[in-house]
Order: structure tokens, then sequence, then C-alpha cells
């Protein structure tokens, strides 16, 4: 059941249904049904999606590591890519939408305010690992070299959650859930690392 | 409190600025029931609309009572109007008490029954960087305050929110230290600009705003403009007031509107009118610069923010 072969066939549900929502937001935006402040809302809802998809992507390799589940990693990709989609849209919305292409402001914004800082750098260090996720990018960087870039993902992953977390004004839980949840999946990585130190070389 | 759309109708006169000064504000005010009842209804039009600018069009009564922030309600936006069905804002009480001649709890009938009503159609502006045009009905501030004679010692005000969990569903959790508290200097409070309003589009306040009395001070940022307000009391020394206390590199006492003092997360260079597309420009004291800027000509206000 839980066969890459099967995984594989599944993807094009997959895609739409991580696709859809930003559909939907979309059409919810042009139609005036996203509340009373649209701008704010569908920034809200691209950035909290991009930071839940950035944890998922995690969680798959951290999941992968169950036999039986070895084969999910074969999404991991995908998702990726998809969180890059939605990161792409959240500082688009920031920037046309909310800001009007006022790049001055923008730019005093990005370096005075620290969680637009933290969410700045976590899309920069995303790019390249969406530049680099073609199988074509792996065979020429090298499978060592490409590993090593990609562990730009976890910095990404406390930035995009530190970015949550000072936005909020009160009431921290769910950014706080979501960095102990980075945060658990961090430390698995380590205690692999340390408990099986022969396997890597 | 449900209100139906066909209920609002009548209230279509407030949409346009224009319309409204010239349409029967009378009849408006009389389709106002119960807590304006009891009071006297001021209908001089001129005391309202010279507090708005050219460009300023009410917001919706959708808009006013479906956005707003009323942590004892939850922390979203949409939280206070759709918690808020099971409180009870009568009957309604409100102590006076610190530097007063004689400390005593007033039944809100009592007061209204002693104040004029007015229109005052106020510029909103939160510090989250978005603001709203909201047609209050309230009394100035200042006429409580005489009732309540306070010594000459009392140099700041106290207003304390009610303190209901069970009716209350955001205060079961302590996102923020409950009550509420807020607090202005003696001559901020005294300020005509200073009132509680009692209801808003003609009808009594919604639970969602801050039913049934609520301060507005609309040169301050929207968090200093206390609602469900159960006690007033009179100090000699600044108090302290509840965003403050939690995060006071972030919210200062004053909370003036000022685009020149930014706060570490939103800039208040410019701001979201609620229904606009593009943002506009914030202005100094939320544009009520001529009635409030002598209070703080001798104040640093980068310091006092």
């Amino acid at each position: 059941m839980f066969s890459t072969r099967n995984f594989n066939r599944s993807k094009p549900v997959l895609f739409i249904l991580i696709l859809f929502p930003s559909l939907l937001w979309a059409y919810q935006f042009v139609t005036g049904n996203l509340g009373v402040n649209p701008i704010e809302k569908l920034m809200d809802e691209l950035g909290l999606m991009a930071l839940r998809l950035i944890i998922i992507t995690l969680m798959i390799t951290s999941l992968s590591n169950i036999k039986p589940l070895k084969s999910i990693v074969v999404f991991r990709r995908m998702i990726g890519l998809f969180a890059f989609y939605y990161v792409c849209l959240h500082f688009s919305t920031y920037i046309v939408l909310d800001h009007f292409l006022d790049i001055q402001f923008i730019i005093q914004d990005i370096i005075k305010r620290p969680f637009i800082t933290f969410g700045f750098i976590s899309f920069l260090f995303l790019i390249p690992l969406a530049i680099t996720s073609t199988n074509k990018m792996i065979k020429r960087l090298g499978f060592k070299v490409w590993k090593k870039i990609h562990y730009l993902i976890y910095p990404v992953a406390i930035l995009a959650s530190m970015h949550f977390y000072v936005l909020v004004r009160a009431d921290k839980t769910e950014p706080v859930i979501y960095m102990g949840i980075i945060i658990l999946l961090l430390l698995h990585r380590i205690f692999k690392r340390l408990t099986r130190p022969q396997l890597a070389q | 409190m449900k209100i139906l759309s066909s209920e609002i109708t009548p209230y279509k006169t407030y949409l346009n600025r224009r319309k409204f000064i010239k349409g029967s504000l009378a009849s408006a005010l009389l389709a106002t029931v119960s807590s304006s009842a009891f009071a006297n209804h001021n209908n001089n039009s001129s005391i309202y609309n010279k507090y708005l600018n050219d460009s300023d069009k009410l917001n919706s009564y959708e808009e006013i009572t479906t956005y707003n922030n009323f942590y004892e309600f939850g922390t979203h936006k949409k939280h206070p109007h759709l918690n808020s069905g099971n409180f009870k804002p009568r009957p309604w009480t409100i102590k006076i008490d610190g530097l007063v001649k004689k400390p005593q709890t007033f039944d809100l009938e009592k007061i209204l029954s002693n104040v004029t009503i007015e229109d005052r159609v106020y510029r909103l502006r939160c510090v989250e960087a978005w603001s709203m045009v909201i047609p209050w009905q309230g009394f100035q501030l200042s006429e409580l305050i005489n009732m309540a004679e306070p010594l000459s010692s009392a140099k700041y005000v106290q207003f304390v929110t009610v303190f209901r969990p069970e009716e209350m569903p955001g205060q079961q959790k302590r996102t923020i230290i409950w009550p509420y508290r807020e607090g202005l200097r003696m001559d901020e409070a005294m300020n005509p600009l200073t009132i509680l309003a009692t209801g808003l589009y003609g009808h009594e306040m919604p639970n969602q705003n801050g039913a049934p009395i609520r301060l507005v001070v609309p040169w301050k940022y929207g968090f200093k403009s206390i609602k469900s307000i159960v006690e007033i009391r009179f100090l000699d020394t600044q108090p302290e007031t509840s965003w403050e206390t939690l995060a006071p590199w972030e919210y200062g006492f004053y909370a003036n509107v000022n685009p020149n003092v930014n706060h570490p997360r939103w800039s208040q260079g410019t701001e979201r009118r609620i229904g606009e597309f593009k943002r506009r420009e914030t202005l100094m004291f939320n544009g009520y610069e001529e009635e409030v800027a002598h209070l703080y000509k001798d104040l640093d206000l980068t310091k006092f923010y």
C-alpha cells in the first residue's frame, strides 16, 4: 500500500489539493469574499500555508525513517516547491497589494522590523533550494554538495516560525506549537547523527 | 445581539457623509431604543461633522462590527463578533473610586439620565496600522468626571473592563492580564474630544464593540479606547495599563497616533483604511492635532510614545 509506485500515482491528487487553497483565496479576493480586510487576510493565509508546508517537508524526512513509510519521501520535493510557491505569493502580496510597490518603504520595513527581516531572510534562503530542486541539478552539483545546500531548510524553518512568533501580539500558542515541532524534528536529526556515526562514513 | 440586515437599512443615511449631515438626524436618533432613550439628545449636527476630513467616508455597520480587537472574546478579528453572543450588558453599574469626594457606584441608567448623548463621527486608528471611520453615540467623559467630583489631587484616571470569564471566553485564557486596564491623564480625560460611547450607527453598543459603555479617545491608538467599563478610579500617579505592562517597549502609556514614532512591528507612517485598496498617510494625532497638540507641548513624544 505505501509503495513508491502508489505514492507516485497519487501525486497529481496531492498536487491539486495543495494548489487548491491558493486558487480559492485568489477567487475570494477578486470577488470580495475575504472579509473586511482582504489584503491582510490573503497575506496571513498564504504565509501560514507556506510555514505549514515547510514544516511538512521536514516531517517527511523524519517519518521516512520509519520503514513502512519510507516511500513518502517521494512527496518531499513537490511539497517543498509548493512551500516556495506560497512564500512567493505571500511576498508578492506584501509588495504589490499591501505596499503598492513602494520599494523605498519596503526596504525600510525589511531593515527596521525584525519580524519582516526574519521572513525576508527565510525567503532568500528558500530560493537556492527551489533552483537546485531538479534531478539535473542534483547530478550537476553532486549529491554531497546538493545536500549541503539543502541544509538551508533548517534556518528557513526557524526564521519562518520566528517571523510568525514575533508578529503575534498576544496568545502565542500557535507559533509556539510550530516552533516546538521544528525543534523536535531538528533534535531527531541530531540524535540520528550521534547514534549512527559509522554509517556516515 | 443579532442585527438583521433589514434593521440596518434605515441607517443607510449614514453611508455618505453629505447625506448624513443633510438627512434627518432626529429620526435616526429616535430609532435608537433603550440606553439612549434615557438620555437627552443633542441634535446639533455641527458638533460632530467638524471632526471629519473631506476624504473620510463612514465605514459600514458590518465592517465596524465584524472586525474587532477585543481579546476578551478571542484574539482573532472575527472572534468578538462570533463569541460575544452570551455577554449580558444589562443591568450595568460603574464603580467610581480613588481620589473622589465620595466613592460610589452608579447605575448606568442613572448616568445616562444626567448626560447629553451626541453623535460623534471619529476616525479610529489601530496600532496595527488599519483604521475606520465610526459614527458613535455617546457623551463627553468630562460630564461623568464632573458627576464623580474628583479631588484636586487626582492627576490620572484609570479604567477597568468587566471580568466575566463565563461570558467572555477569551478571559478563560491568560493572553493578557485580566481585567483589561487603561488610563488617561486628567487633562486628556477632560478634553472635549474624549467620550464615553453607548452606541454606534444609532444602535445600542454591540457586545463586540464594548457594550454597554466604552471609552473613545480618537487621537490615540485604538487599544486606549477601553471597552465594557465597570470601574473608574482617580489617582495621583500614572496607572499601569494592560498593553504597556505586557510589552512596554512596544506600547506606551500615551499611545498617541504619531506617524513619526515607529512601532517595532508596524510602521506607523501609513495605514489601511478598511474598505480602501491603497494605504493612506497617517496623520499626526490621527488628524486631531488642532484639538489636542497643546496637551503635549512640553512632552518628548519619541520618549513618551
